[in-house]
């Protein structure tokens, strides 16, 4: 991938692509990336009910290699690396010590002494620091691998399908989070069944600098899905209808996975971590907030930053919001204290000058396509 | 770019088609295309006046809310309720089916500051 001066956006290897394809770019996290292409709505039905194709090359990768690897791990992510095999895949976050979010992100094993991660792409050079930093005492390697490799993303439930097409190792029998080393038409690839839009699909990692024909040809081979590029706002509102956090919008450094419901990545019977004792101390004392999902139940759309209110009482504002083009209706994530956080509480959007009626949902706010979820 | 030879434009990219006393309302093609999927359009109630180059309602896209300003003084005597269900006509057929309000004209001097399909054009050139 091209490092532009800091002044300048960030290319990924599919840029090209996206240009000829007529896509709307924008700058993302320090990246021109496509946001658009024939438009968000039919972008995010074609993954709903077909397959698509996204390039996700500006988020991070780093590898992490040396004989106390599962030892850092351990330290510096909330869910247990213990229960890893090679080749499965774990989605947890890291902690600051008071517990809030360094991160959300996915540890790969090749082996007990060899990992991936991936993560945010807004967060790269931060959590490659960070990870640095607490690393320095441990007999392991970090590296910032990010420059080097292209991800794209395959979702849908005709991706398995296409992809064998081109992949020599058998897909079928690659079970959700888990990963096989691949050659996918000309390319060496990691191939893993995980995605961010709660379809069945697959991400790809590979060589960014032989990665750029590996798009065209899966969108030639795709035609017959009717197979589309997809932007990121597509992924936005996919992201959003399965309730999945968005960091920057509704986990950050000032909240705790437990108040966002990702209580189920924090294994507190660990022997120790970065933030278990803060964590601790906020599951004793009884969590003060909780994210929650929201649904209009009038027409119009949802964004961040408007309003909650119950009774007329300001409760909190969305952290996400976005329409639903699956259900057609506004939808977002506030977080609540717990006595507005009841499934089918009744509560009201400022939007403009107008009081919108929401109720309070469980996410997801659409049946998950892909196989099993995790939490 | 589609800009029709019998209607009139603003700089805010709304359009207007005068007939008599009357007048209906939209958004250009050019408009839609910058919005991207039209998904809500909130428009002003009938029989509520708006005032010439002051906001009347709203479109909302996924990503982006967007202020309509209205070309004319008028009261509005009738809204597309199509745009309830169906906001997307709003980006196929800009011009037609998914216009947006009508309104009885206060004073057709405004009119005349308007700005032609020649002008308009000129300026969404500028803008791209």
């Amino acid at each position: 991938m091209s490092q532009e001066s800091s002044t300048e956006l960030k290319t990924t290897p599919f840029y090209n692509i996206h240009k000829e394809l007529g896509a709307k770019l924008v700058p993302f996290a320090g990246w021109d990336m496509p946001i658009q292409y024939k438009g968000v709505i039919q972008e995010h039905l074609c993954v709903r009910n077909g397959v698509g194709i996204f390039d996700v090359s500006h988020m991070g990768e780093m590898d992490i290699r040396g004989k106390e690897s599962k030892k850092l791990l351990q330290k510096l992510v909330t869910n247990d690396i213990e229960k890893m095999l090679d080749h499965s895949i774990l989605y947890t976050v890291m902690c600051y010590e008071d517990g809030g979010v360094v991160d959300d992100l996915l540890v790969h094993r090749f082996s007990e002494d060899h990992y991936f991660l991936c993560v945010n792409a807004a967060n790269s050079d931060k959590d490659f620091q960070w990870v640095r930093k607490i690393a320095a005492t441990y007999d392991v390697t970090v590296s910032d691998t990010s420059a080097e490799t292209a991800q794209l993303a395959i979702q849908g439930k005709d991706s398995e399908q296409l992809v064998q097409r081109l992949c020599d190792v058998s897909l079928n029998d690659l079970r959700y989070y888990h990963f096989k080393k691949a050659k996918i038409y000309k390319n060496d690839c990691i191939i893993s069944r995980t995605g961010y839009t709660g379809e069945d699909g697959f991400e790809l990692y590979t060589d960014s600098s032989l990665a750029e024909p590996l798009f065209l040809k899966i969108l030639e081979e795709g035609k017959s899905f009717n197979i589309q590029p997809i932007g990121l706002a597509a992924r936005d509102t996919l992201r959003l209808e399965m309730g999945y956090a968005l960091y920057g919008n509704d986990i950050t450094a000032k909240t705790s996975p437990l108040e966002a419901g990702l209580g189920w990545v924090v294994k507190l019977q660990k022997d120790h971590f970065i933030g278990k004792e803060s964590l601790n101390n906020q599951k004793e004392a009884g969590l003060k907030r909780k994210l929650v999902g929201i649904k209009l139940l009038q027409r119009g759309v949802l964004r961040p930053h408007y309003p909650v209110f119950a009774e007329g009482q300001l409760v909190g504002e969305l952290t996400s919001g976005t329409f639903s083009p699956s259900l057609n209706m506004g939808i977002g994530l506030c977080y609540v204290s717990p006595e507005h956080s009841q499934v089918g509480s009744r509560l009201t959007v400022g939007i403009r000058n107008q009081q919108v009626l929401a109720e309070v949902v469980k996410p997801p706010f659409v049946p998950p396509g892909v196989k099993h979820s995790l939490g | 770019m589609e800009v029709p030879k019998d209607l009139r434009y603003t700089i805010e990219h709304e359009w207007i088609r005068v007939n008599g006393s009357k007048a209906v309302i939209g958004i250009t093609h050019f408009a839609q295309d910058q919005l991207g999927d039209v998904v809500f359009v909130e428009m002003p109630a009938l029989d509520s006046q708006i005032t010439r180059e002051k906001t009347m309602g709203v479109v909302e896209s996924v990503k982006t809310v967007s202020d309509l300003y209205a070309p004319a003084t008028g009261k509005v005597i009738a809204v597309n309720t199509d745009l309830e269900t169906q906001p997307e006509l709003v980006n196929s057929e800009p011009y037609g089916k998914g216009w947006i309000l009508e309104i009885e004209i206060s004073d057709p001097k405004e009119l005349e500051s308007l700005l032609t399909p020649e002008k308009y054009s000129e300026q969404c050139e500028q803008e791209q």
